[in-house]
Order: C-alpha cells, then structure tokens, then sequence
C-alpha cells in the first residue's frame, strides 16, 4: 500500500492568506453571529471577486492533473471530506481519480453558510455546503470551459466537459490542466448553470471514501499524530473537582523525571488553575505528572454528586416547569379515568472518542500556530488570540483530521485550545503538542446532561393518547456560553427538549416544560444531543401504549403521526416492508423491537432482533431505514447509520455512565467507563435509504436515537418489564 | 535511561529511554511511528496493537525493557505480508474506516486472527476482535471485511 499518497490531508498553509480574502456581507443570521464573536467582517476590497466564496480558495487544479479541493469541516469519521468533494467534482466533470481533499485551515470563506461560523455540528455540513460546493464546481467548470472557448475561438455552448477534459468544435482537447492558469485569470461569474441531477454521474452514488488507504496504513496523521522540529509536549493535572484552584504544588519528584522541562500553574476554565508539566515526549510528561503532589483549595467550589442530583431533578419534575410546549387543556388529564405515569432517568455520558483530546500551538510574542483536530475552528483560533493577547487573524489555525469527535471537539469555552495557548505562551517560541490522557477525557467533564423526565398520559377510549404532560429536567446546554440566544427560548434550551417539544405525533392536550438547574458539573451536545433522551422516552412510551391498545407498534405509531410527518412514514413504511421476511421467522427467545424518530432534518426507522445473554442484550440483527433527502454519498449514510446504531448502544451497556460522588467523578478509564465493543452492537445491520431529490439533510446523529428504545422495546417484549433508568444494569 | 536494541518491521533500531516507557510511547516518540495509536494506557481498546513476536500484543502496557529481541511488527509494514496485505485490501474494498483512529489497531487483530485461522467463524471473529474499541461502530463492517479477507486468501 503507498502511502505516499493521502487522496486526504490537512491543508497547507499557503492558502489561508487568500483565504482572509473578503467575504460579501452574508444574509442577517450569519452576520449575527459573525459580530457576536467579534470576527472582521471587512467592507469589500475594490476589484475582488464579487462572489462570495472566491473559488479558488476551494479548488485547485495543479499542472500534473490532481484537483486539490479544500473541505470546509473537520473530517472526524463522517465522510464529509469525500461528499463534499463529490458535489463539487460532479459540477466541475472532474476526473474523481485525481481529486485529492485537504481539510481547510481556520479562515472566513471557509465558514458554514447558514451559522456563519466554521464549524461542524448539527448534522449541518452536506445540508449547509450542498448548495454551496455545487456552485464552486460549476464556477470553476465555467471558468476552465471560457479558458478553452478562447484558446479555440469558440463559444463556451459550443464545448463540452468530461472527466477533466475539455471537447470543443470538430475535435480538439484539452485537460484541464493545461487551461487551469488561464481559467485562473478571469473574472468568476457570479452564478453558473447546475446540472440536473438526472445527469450525475457521481453525486448520488455509493463512492469509496478518499482517506481510506491511509487510514488502513498508519500514514494518516491525527492531531495526535504531529511531530515538528523542537516540539515539546505538555501533560496537565487537573482539579479533581470543577473549577478547584492550585493552592500549592510540590515538583521536586516531578521535575526528577529526565526530559521534563517545565512544571507550572495555568489558569483553566470555569476560574479554576492546573499544573502543566512540559516535557521532550509524552511518557516523561505523563510520569511526571503522576508524581507531582498537589494541594487543591476547593473553597466555595460546589461538590456535584449524581446521587444527590437524582434526588432533586426527581422531585423537580413532579413540579411544572417554565413552559416549551402548551396546547389544548394542560389539566385535562387530572380528569381522565385512563391514565399512565412514567418516569425516567438518564446518567451523564461522556464523549470518548478513541483520539484523546489533543492541541498544538506554538507563539513567538507575536504570530500563533495551532494545530487542532476542531469542530470549533473560528470559536477556537479566537480563543487562542485571546489568551495570546494578539488579534485572531495573527493565530494560523490548521485544521487536523480528528479520531472522532460526536461533540466533544466543539466546545464554546475552547477550553483545551486555550489550555494549550496557556501553555504555549509560557514555552515561547516552541510548538508545544498538548495531550489529554483518557483518564482526563473520562474525568474533564463536558458530558451529555443527566436527565429525568415525568411525564403524564391520559388515554381516550380508542387508546391513543389524548392528553400528554411532561416533564423534563436536565442542564441547559446552551447557558453561559454564546450560542444561549440562539438555543434558548423564553427560558428553555431547545436541546433539552428537542425530539419532545417537536414531536409529530399529534396529541391535542399536549403540554411541555423544563427546569434548567445549574450544578457544578459541564455539559456539552452529544452525538444527537436532546434526541439521545427524549427519543428513547417517546418511542418506549409509543410501545407501550401500543401494547396496552393491543394494536401493533407500527399501526399504532400511524395512527398517531401527523399526516404530515413524510419522512417518518416514508421511514416506518420502508422497514416495515424490508424486515417483514426475517420477522416472520424470528426464533422463541427473541423478540422484535420498533423505534422511529426525526432529527436534523432525517427520518430513521428501526426493527432491532434481540435475545438476552448473559443478562446482557445481544442485538442480532436491525433494519433500518432513513430519509435523508438527496443521499449524496449512499455508501456513507449507510455507514454513519450503522457507525449510529453502534453508537447508541452507548446508553444501554452497564458501564454507560458518568457519576460523581462529592464532586468527584467515579470512573477513570474504559474500564469503569466502558463504550459498547462488537459484542454489544448489532451484530448485523441493513440500512434501506428512501429515494428522493429533496435537498439533503444531515446523517451524521439521526442514526443514533433510534436504536436504545428499539432493544428496549424488544427486552419488555422478552421480559415483560419496562427499561426507564438508564444504563441498563440488569435485566431481571 | 537505558539503551536497548530493538528489532522493529525489519530493522535494528537502537532506543535510550526509561526503561518503564511503553513499548507505544517507544514507538510514536522516538522511532517516528505514529500508525500505533494511543486509546487508553490501560489495554482496553486495542488502538495500540501490534505483531509482537507474530502475537498480537498491546504495546501501551508492555514496558520497552521486556521487549528484548523479539521482532515488531507495526502497521506500517504489516502490508510486508501477504495475509497483512488482505486484510488492508479487504478494509479498503469495503470501506471499513470512518474517523480511523482504532483501525490500526483493528486491522493487526484481524490479520493476526486470519494468520492462525484461515475460515474464521462469526463467533472466531468476535473471540478476536471483541476487546477493541471503535467509537464509530464500524463493527459490521469489520466482520464484513475480515470474512472477504479470508475469502481473497483462500486457495
């Protein structure tokens, strides 16, 4: 296998200054958002491109063929740095075998159209960049055909495009590169004509994704992976508590360890400090560290302790909260004969990609370099500045592949970049690599939000639920940081109660609140993030009063859905259809389990076989199926709805949880905080995609809330007993 | 600090290190091979694995001074082998990898299971590769891509 060549890599440098070339002043959300960060939006120099996203700061056609395409997201597993490039070599009639993807350095053209920053999240890159990568290829098309037009004393009608070549009149040629220098040369139109997507040759079709090879001959490089001349690395202890301070710190072991350099205090997020230990490698940063001995003042630091917690979100959603959701009678159902009440409860989770949390950056007193694996790129290179002292534009972000990331890379408070900043500014003039051990990713906080909700259901006479009152009680994501008036409304975060509040099944005495308590302990969006909960609660409450109305769980969740829920019938339908062969032939001592869910724009319907072994579930097989409009790369949303069934076994395996016992968190390293392995995933997984030419949504989370209330419906199938406290400890 | 002479993918590569460094750390800081990844320190992942001594061994836990003469094997020479070079061909072809930080790890488990099992079963697969993580759930691609290796293998 060569790896010589990466058909995947992060970005060289030598574009982000043309990449600092002005944007046009973007639509009013952008704008927004763009000032609330305090990013330069400049006024427009004369003579630049009119266009918004000069095209040559997106694709490159080298002398020697190869069409360098910059990928404006972290590609942390989802496949973005394959179907963006798709999109924009369809339009272009690129020769696919010679595209190369490069992930784009931290720049304003490189930032999502609709949030106005550089990030990925929200499932938004295909259904963001769709529009937008199509147009840059038929740009650049345009501008290479104009090239060819001229050099043969023709007209641009007269010509046509294929695999990197232009055919003009009679029967002259010419590669693309042979013309990209003159293309280069002239004006960009501001619009050219897109193609039927009846004519794809690529988009549209399951296409192998670029960084494969590399990824299966340990040439790619991660973040973790950097090496640079002079390099030192830095390991930091931190407070076993949430923003406790160093009161004094012994190094005299520590500073024994040969290759340590330095041991120092740093300020940290939340007014908290740490000591970071920098060293010429990473075994004597880690050693160190180890020995250093460190006395905490946790004075006027609160103790978060789940325990206690469980108790008081308990008894706070007995109470109603500050209103999501009301229509119809809220009281209604204290009138109803036929009532239910549920309630659930939800641990904390971490994120654990398999990359540890890492960041370089080096500082010279007066220009940055940092090198991240971000899903945060503008949020992060401002932060950077800002502990630097210098103006974002002084700090050269690139953006490196990332080992996963499902959230944890996009923090608002930046604050392993700015740790790293820390660091640097006191090593200047040196790139240091800043690692996270896995005990600090288990340990440093920034989970999912634990969660109970209550909630309340009345049924009618022909068992469909008439009147719903919930509850929910969890952490607000959003508070304190700078995404709070984007996400929370009259006093609820939309993440909390997303997938409850928007719910398509209609029920007429529908009532939704909140509480928002404020512990001591960072929460963050995970893969899915409100969906992870109140999916689970909705879908096993479907079952069970699908059950109680003796009607089967896919007839009654019609009968329940708005007419104009498409996705989700379209969903429900399809895998009804593709499992029906396998479920008439399911064995004694296994059952089925049903589960549908919307979220990020995608239908996902699943049928999950289950059987218990060992106590322990064992999924033997699902089918799935999504409505993602457009399906740009089939290949990949099968594999992002398989890589998110396995995903949300999360929740269920016995060691999904984060607890804290007096502000200390209880597990350590996968051994008390164990991910599902291949044993607790499915075992097999068909995934059915619903053809249509809708614009694309997103795949990357949709996959994940489905599957935990399928396998549970299918345990209270085999069981008779009803799952509402997650993980699942034992079954009996 | 000691000195120790390591055989790594073929070659004499001389080390002075503590004698406690992981076989990893050996292996990403000081001979530049970053193909072995680091997951956990504690060998509950998989992400470190490599061909000790044709064994699949997680190096994250084994300390350099044990390592004696016995040959490593990295990712970056498994496609050396003809049984290695399968099971890469094999992730590629069915596009195993998503973020791809556990599949080194993975794929020297997969081609030290089909060095020993020609025909793995479902259950041989799981035996084997059931202690490595992969956040990203590629698992049924994993099986998927180890029974075309076999298949590719066969004859």
């Amino acid at each position: 296998m060569s790896s010589a060549a990466h058909a995947v890599r992060r970005s060289s440098s030598r574009l982000t200054r043309r990449a600092f070339l002005l944007t046009a002043s973007s639509a009013g959300g952008s704008l927004v958002v763009s000032a609330y960060f305090g990013l330069p939006l400049r006024a427009q120099q004369a003579g630049a491109p009119a266009v918004k996203y000069p095209p040559d700061a997106f694709v490159r056609i080298r002398p020697d063929g190869k069409v360098v395409i910059q990928v404006n997201r972290l590609e942390f597993g989802q496949g973005v740095s394959t179907a963006l490039p798709m999109l924009l070599a369809e339009e272009l009639d690129a020769d696919w075998s010679q595209v190369i993807a490069e992930l784009a350095p931290a720049a304003d053209v490189y930032r999502d159209p609709v949030f106005g920053i550089q990030l990925v999240g929200g499932s938004g890159s295909i259904a963001h960049s769709f529009q937008q990568y199509r147009e840059l290829g038929a740009r650049t098309r345009a501008m290479i055909v104009q090239a060819a037009a001229e050099r043969w004393k023709t007209t641009p009608a007269q010509c046509r495009t294929q695999a990197g070549v232009v055919y003009g009149p009679g029967n002259p040629s010419l590669k693309y590169s042979e013309l990209a220098e003159a293309a280069a040369r002239l004006p960009v139109p501001a619009t050219a004509p897109l193609k039927n997507p009846r004519d794809f040759r690529l988009a549209g079709k399951g296409t192998p994704r670029l960084d494969s090879r590399a990824k299966c001959d340990g040439s790619l490089k991660f973040g973790l992976d950097l090496d640079l001349p002079g390099m030192k690395v830095a390991v930091v202890a931190h407070s076993p508590v949430f923003g406790g301070r160093v009161r004094t710190v012994d190094d005299t072991a520590a500073q024994r360890i040969e290759g340590v350099s330095q041991v120092f205090v740093i300020p940290t997020a939340r007014g908290g400090s740490a000591v970071a230990v920098v060293a010429d490698t990473f075994w004597p940063a880690k050693q160190a560290r180890d020995r250093l001995k460190i006395d905490w003042d946790l004075s006027g630091v609160e103790r978060a302790d789940t325990a206690e917690l469980f108790d008081r979100y308990r008894a706070l959603a007995k109470t109603r909260g500050t209103v999501s959701v009301s229509r119809g009678d809220a009281q209604i159902i204290d009138r109803m004969d036929n009532r239910m009440v549920a309630e659930f409860e939800f641990p904390y989770l971490a994120h654990s990609p398999m990359e540890p949390l890492n960041a370089t950056v080096r500082f010279d007193g007066d220009r940055a370099e940092a090198w991240i694996g971000s899903q945060f790129q503008t949020v992060d290179q401002q932060a950077i500045a800002g502990v630097l002292g210098v103006a974002p534009e002084r700090v050269t972000f690139h953006t490196e592949m990332a080992g996963g990331g499902f959230g944890r890379r996009a923090v608002a408070d930046a604050h392993v970049p700015c740790e790293a900043a820390e660091i640097a500014k006191r090593v200047p003039g040196t790139p240091v690599k800043l690692i996270w051990t896995r005990e600090d990713d288990v340990q440093g906080g920034y989970y999912r939000p634990m969660h109970v909700h209550r909630v309340e259901i009345g049924m009618g006479a022909d068992g469909l639920p008439a009147a719903w009152r919930h509850v929910i009680v969890g952490q607000s994501i959003g508070a304190g940081t700078p995404f709070a008036q984007f996400i929370i409304k009259d006093g609820v975060d939309a993440t909390a109660v997303e997938g409850v509040a928007d719910t398509h099944y209609v029920i007429p005495n529908f009532h939704v609140s909140a509480h928002h308590p404020t512990p001591n302990v960072p929460v963050l969006w995970w893969r899915s993030v409100g969906h992870t909960h109140t999916a689970f609660v909705m879908e096993t409450l479907m079952d069970e009063l699908a059950a109680r109305a003796r009607t089967d769980p896919f007839a009654f969740r019609r009968k329940l859905l708005s007419t104009k829920a498409e996705k989700l019938r379209a969903v429900l339908d399809l895998v009804e259809q593709r499992s029906a062969a396998w479920r008439a032939k399911v064995p004694r001592n296994r059952a089925i389990g049903v589960a549908c869910h919307e979220s990020f724009g995608a239908g996902v319907a699943c049928v999950a076989e289950v059987s218990i072994e060992e106590g322990r579930p064992r999924v033997h097989r699902v089918t799935a199926a999504v409505h993602v409009g457009f399906a740009v790369n089939p290949l990949s949303v099968e594999s992002q709805v398989q890589g998110g069934l396995a995903f949300g076994m999360s929740q269920l395996v016995p060691g999904g949880a984060i607890s804290l016992t007096k502000g200390i968190v209880d597990q350590r390293n996968f051994n008390s905080y164990t991910p599902p392995y291949m044993g607790d995933a499915p075992a097999a997984v068909d995934v059915h995609i619903v053809p249509s030419a809708e614009p694309p949504s997103g795949v990357g989370e949709p996959g994940v809330p489905p599957i935990a209330p399928a396998v549970v419906n299918a345990l209270a199938r085999l069981t008779g007993k009803r799952y509402r406290k997650l993980p699942l400890l034992s079954l009996v | 600090m000691n000195t120790y002479q390591l055989n790594v993918n073929g070659q004499r590569r001389e080390v002075t290190v503590d004698p406690s460094t992981p076989l990893l750390w050996v292996l990403r800081d000081h001979l530049k091979l970053t193909g072995t990844k680091y997951g956990c320190g504690i060998a509950a992942c998989g992400a470190c694995t490599v061909h000790l001594d044709g064994i699949a061994t997680r190096s994250c836990v084994v300390p350099v001074y044990l390592v004696g003469k016995r040959p490593v094997v990295t990712i970056e020479a498994l496609g050396n082998d003809p049984v290695g070079r399968a099971t890469q061909a094999a992730w590629v072809a069915q596009d195993v990898v998503q973020c791809g930080y556990c599949q080194s790890g993975q794929i020297m488990n997969a081609a030290a299971l089909l060095k020993h099992t020609r025909r793995p079963t479902d259950a041989d697969i799981e035996a084997s590769m059931g202690g490595s993580i992969c956040r990203c759930g590629t698992y049924v691609r994993i099986r998927t891509a180890i029974h075309a290796a076999a298949e590719s293998l066969k004859g």
